[in-house]
């Protein structure tokens, strides 16, 4: 009994270390989901075990509790290491290539597929000189 | 006729260039928004005693250099740092998230290239230069502006081809 009022005690206590609301512990979850570790370039400070994720976690974790917005957070980091510690990039001039580049590849493959689909389509023989009948004898049914 | 065959190879073409250049780059080495901008400021204590105050540092053209007792690399760059040190270069040392005491052994055994070294025991400092791993070593100009930044071991190629023409000749 005295063991599990013990442990009972010490889990509160580690629960009230951890975070002290639940909407600050929902915002540093999401922040540093967000955030690229740049020693283990394709996890996220989350999920990576370097040292430096584990600072920049910490850095994340006291400027919550600092009470700075999410977006303070997020420039104070790029102002350090640059657009390439989040995972979405700003809308910049620096970046935009980055954003629209695969639409317009995406756009570009689009139209030559509708040209080359259009001009490899096989046309019976002799459609065009019916068409042009067909033309002329609708001219001539015109008053 | 023709044409219709010369746009994807050329499109292929263009590809196989871009990912040629993209192949010579190194993904691991990531460009600093700090470059063109005041060094971000610190006041330290020294290795050997006393503070350093970045602010102390203008007039002159100093290499910072990020390091560690227990980083492989630094000891690849060390060579060229004391030869950089015997030729007049001014170097100031950041003894990054390392026991001073190892780093006073460190030094002891293999030489210390550096004029004077700021003890960055919590890496704070290091966040605020943006250094994700040691070595990393910054061009800081008279005016503590940073001018370069190289991630990595120090090379005789790029200290000739990206620091050197930073720095007073002399």
């Amino acid at each position: 009994m005295k063991r599990l009022l013990v442990a009972l005690l010490l889990f509160a206590g580690a629960a009230v270390a951890q975070e002290a609301t639940p909407d600050a512990e929902a915002r540093y979850r999401a922040l540093i989901a967000e955030l690229r570790c740049l020693v283990c370039q394709n996890q996220s400070i989350a999920e990576s075990n370097a040292a430096l994720a584990t600072d920049l976690r910490e850095q994340v974790r006291a400027q919550i509790a600092a009470g700075r917005t999410d977006a303070e957070i997020i420039e104070f980091l790029t102002a350090r290491y640059g657009d390439f510690v989040r995972y979405r990039p700003a809308f910049t001039v620096r970046t935009w290539l980055l954003w629209l580049g695969p639409f317009a590849v995406l756009l570009g493959a689009a139209a030559a597929a509708a040209y080359f689909i259009r001009r490899s389509r096989p046309v019976a023989p002799g459609a065009a000189q019916d068409a042009q009948r067909l033309r002329s004898l609708l001219d001539e049914e015109r008053p | 006729m023709k044409v219709r065959f010369l746009v994807p190879a050329a499109a292929l073409a263009a590809l196989v260039v871009l990912f040629a250049v993209g192949l010579t780059r190194d993904p691991s080495k990531i460009p600093s928004p700090l470059i063109g901008k005041a060094a971000p400021a610190f006041n330290l204590p020294v290795l050997e005693g006393g503070r350093l105050d970045l602010g102390s540092l203008r007039g002159q053209v100093v290499l910072v250099n990020f390091w560690a007792s227990w980083c492989t690399p630094c000891l690849e760059e060390h060579p060229l740092l004391m030869e950089l040190a015997r030729s007049g270069v001014k170097i100031v040392g950041m003894n990054y998230k390392n026991d001073p005491q190892a780093a006073r052994q460190w030094l002891a055994r293999h030489g210390n290239p550096f004029s004077v070294i700021a003890q960055d025991q919590d890496g704070r400092v290091g966040l605020d230069w943006g250094v994700y791993g040691v070595p990393e070593t910054f061009v800081v100009d008279a005016s503590g502006i940073i001018r370069h930044k190289h991630v990595g071991p120090l090379t005789r190629a790029a200290w000739q081809a990206d620091l050197a023409p930073l720095l007073p000749s002399s």
